[in-house]
């Protein structure tokens, strides 16, 4: 009846695994318990399971969020702790094949279970009330997207206890996905997770981009939506014209593995470099849907904490709109070293560039935002001015790497490690946090305690420069990414300050797991 | 939806109602855009892997242009079919939709046999998709518009009987008619690209 699974396909051996495994239990049994204790069933399924009202999907998003988010943040502990210490000769304590499912869990969680998932629910709870609407344009279909996104996440977690995950990082690069060098069930796990959520997100597109268009209160004009709407609508937009894209990677990818068919194999006439420029033309465009929304958030938030109005609307409309279109032309800056030929590489490469103009716009129009406004520093504002200063850098150094001729030379190191977090931590990541804490006030009624909230941006603030500004040292020196352990003395250093930095940024987690389950404390 | 419709309860409904219907297409054309993005993939695809033979038969060796100009002429027609459908539902006109959906329904079974048929008869000459790229992409992209017609049928029978049934041809029936025939028109014309490129593009 389990077809091919046996019993050691769990991992019982590995006591990492088995101690999170009884933690898992522990907290799900006492959750069950409680919920029976209060008799609180009937009310969960009614009020909360089956419900299709936009304002409790976004809670019920922002739940799996939160608690993906400690999974992911759990896999990056690991690996930088591991690198603080395997070092000359000493292994470490992830053996290699344990290493890379870290890393390949930590890269999937975080964009697709935490950073989407914060997104929808920023489009769940905000888009509708912003233009009026009194629901999404398909209700149903919206709670569809939130069960297709839960199963995916709940699929990554079996795969801790059940067989193993994908060991071959967030993109499932052939030919080491395919069948041949990697027979086991990891990839697979993967590949219906990416492909599920994958959906999940498209109907959610769909069903935002309708609402925007067709359910906006009479009398709103299109310069009349609020920059929030604007930015979820351009994120619409991207998904719609990429995650099709992914869909078609993912399934013929498994189409590679299940019927033995040749898209990405070596044999048989495939072709790797069509799986990276199709992973890559969704890939990159993806990286846009998340900091677009950001954006949004971020202009709320400067004119709501200045007092003033945002600062040039319209030219905020436009660079939104020319970010979306350049961000769709780029994706070929993710593998310069393929060989595309110095004509192609370059007109991807300046198109890269090009990006930094409309975001630096978007940048001034903030700064000229708080320039001579009230401004109060509230939780919210803390993490704009920290993701103004933080996104500069992290885009100062893409714009590095958009050269072909340097990419060359620091692809695939750590130094690129360090910019894609730099701007998704301190663009997306700070923009979602401090989005939610900006509308907690209006989905629950009371505002949380700022306190809490202002130590985990010092937190991650801080914790994020000992993080990341190591690694671009390291990356500088030579160190490529996904390295399991090393023999350079040099970087031993580096690494360390970076194990200290992920302790700085657990405590900023911590800080928030306090805020969210004590906020009014 | 203007300020003096809102106000006026009677005229609000239907009002909402004909909103409701036209959101719904908006968001139906939105889903055909993501279709048509999945097929352009597909069909960049195919256009990469398309010489990729990896030593066994080409396109010209197996394509029967025959069968696919019969298939083609079928999809077409039933496409013409469906569009009688729609103006007598314009119409009210009941009994003339159920006969020409029935038409359509027969002629797109006998498009996806037709199909079966090729596919089968190309696996059992030792073609099938895991031979090669080009056979891979050849089956993905075919055999993904081919599920596609497969699950219009299916819509189309429950559909049938929908409208047999009590609801008749309510508005709601209507907007879904109006839907499944985007669908099937737009299948059709991914069909034409398939035609042209895949087949013609082969054998030439």
């Amino acid at each position: 009846m389990l077809g091919k699974l046996t019993l050691s396909a769990i991992p019982y051996d590995v006591p990492i695994l088995v101690g999170t495994f009884i933690g898992v239990a522990v907290i799900g049994i006492a959750v069950l318990a409680a919920v029976t204790y209060f008799k609180k069933w009937g009310y969960l399924w009614r009020e909360w399971l089956t419900t299709v009202d936009h304002k409790k999907l976004a809670i019920m998003y922002v739940i799996l969020g939160l608690v993906m988010l400690v999974r992911g943040f759990a896999d990056a502990l690991m690996m930088r702790t591991q690198l603080a210490l395997a070092y000359a000769g000493n292994p470490g304590y992830l053996p290699p094949h344990h290493y890379d499912q870290v890393f390949s869990a930590h890269g999937t969680i975080m964009i697709f279970f935490m950073a989407m998932v914060m997104m929808q629910a920023l489009f769940n709870f905000v888009v509708p009330l912003q233009i009026g609407a009194r629901d999404v344009a398909f209700p149903l279909i919206n709670s569809i997207s939130f069960y297709m996104t839960l199963v995916s996440a709940i699929l990554i977690n079996v795969s801790l206890f059940i067989g193993e995950f994908s060991n071959v990082g967030w993109l499932g690069y052939p030919p080491i996905s395919e069948l041949q060098f990697n027979p086991g069930v990891g990839v697979d796990y993967y590949i219906w997770s990416v492909q599920i959520s994958g959906i999940g997100t498209l109907l959610t597109g769909m069903n935002f981009l309708t609402t925007i268009v067709k359910l906006r209160a009479p009398g709103m004009k299109w310069m009349h939506i609020p920059v929030f709407t604007w930015t979820a609508f351009f994120a619409c937009i991207m998904i719609l014209t990429t995650f099709p894209v992914l869909t078609v990677s993912m399934a013929l990818l498994a189409l590679d593995r299940y019927l033995g068919m040749h898209f990405f194999t070596n044999d048989g006439g495939g072709s790797v470099m069509l799986y990276l420029n199709l992973i890559w033309s969704w890939g990159h465009p993806e990286v846009y849907i998340l900091i677009l929304p950001a954006f949004g958030v971020f202009s709320e938030i400067a004119a709501t904490f200045s007092g003033k109005p945002l600062f040039g609307y319209a030219t905020m409309v436009i660079a939104t709109g020319i970010i979306t279109f350049l961000g769709s032309i780029v994706w070929v800056h993710h593998f310069f070293t393929m060989g595309s030929g110095a004509d192609v590489n370059t007109f991807f490469g300046i198109m890269t560039m090009f990006i930094a103009v409309p975001t630096g716009v978007k940048i001034f129009n903030w700064l000229f935002t708080m320039y001579k406004g009230r401004v109060r520093f509230e939780g919210p504002m803390n993490w704009i001015v920290g993701f103004m200063i933080t996104f500069s850098i992290g885009g100062m150094t893409g714009v590095m790497m958009a050269m072909p001729a340097a990419d060359w030379v620091i692809h695939n190191s750590l130094f690129l490690v360090a910019h894609f977090h730099n701007v998704i931590i301190g663009g997306v990541f700070f923009g979602y946090v401090a989005g939610l804490s900006y509308w907690f006030p209006k989905a629950f009624g009371f505002k949380m305690r700022d306190v809490w909230g202002k130590w985990a941006f010092r937190f991650w603030f801080v914790g994020f420069y000992l993080s990341f500004m190591p690694l671009y040292v390291v990356g500088l020196e030579g160190m490529t990414r996904r390295m399991n352990h090393y023999d350079n003395p040099n970087w031993h250093p580096w690494l360390l300050v970076a194990c200290v930095g992920v302790f700085v940024l657990a405590a900023g987690v911590a800080c928030q797991v306090i805020q969210f389950c004590f906020c009014s404390v | 939806m203007s300020y003096d419709t809102m106000h006026a309860p009677v005229a609000h409904s239907e009002e909402h109602e004909h909103h409701q219907q036209e959101t719904t297409i908006f968001g139906f054309w939105v889903y055909l855009m993501t279709d048509c993005i999945i097929f352009g993939t597909l069909f960049a695809v195919f256009a990469t892997l398309c010489h990729h033979f990896a030593g066994g038969p080409t396109g010209k060796e197996l394509f029967d242009i025959k069968n696919v100009e019969i298939e083609t002429a079928i999809l077409l027609l039933s496409s013409i079919t469906y569009g009688f459908a729609s103006i007598n539902a314009h119409k009210k006109n009941k009994g003339a939709v159920l006969v020409w959906l029935l038409l359509t329904f027969i002629l797109g079974v006998s498009f996806v046999t037709l199909e079966i048929k090729e596919f089968h008869e190309l696996v059992a000459r030792g073609a099938g998709p895991d031979q090669s790229a080009f056979l891979s992409s050849f089956f993905t992209l075919v055999g993904t518009h081919g599920l596609h017609v497969t699950i219009g049928l299916i819509w189309m029978f429950v559909l049938f009987f929908q409208i047999m049934g009590k609801q008749g041809l309510s508005s709601r029936m209507q907007t879904k008619l109006t839907c499944l025939s985007l669908f099937w028109h737009f299948l059709d014309i991914v069909w034409i690209c398939v035609f042209s490129f895949v087949y013609l593009g082969s054998v030439v």
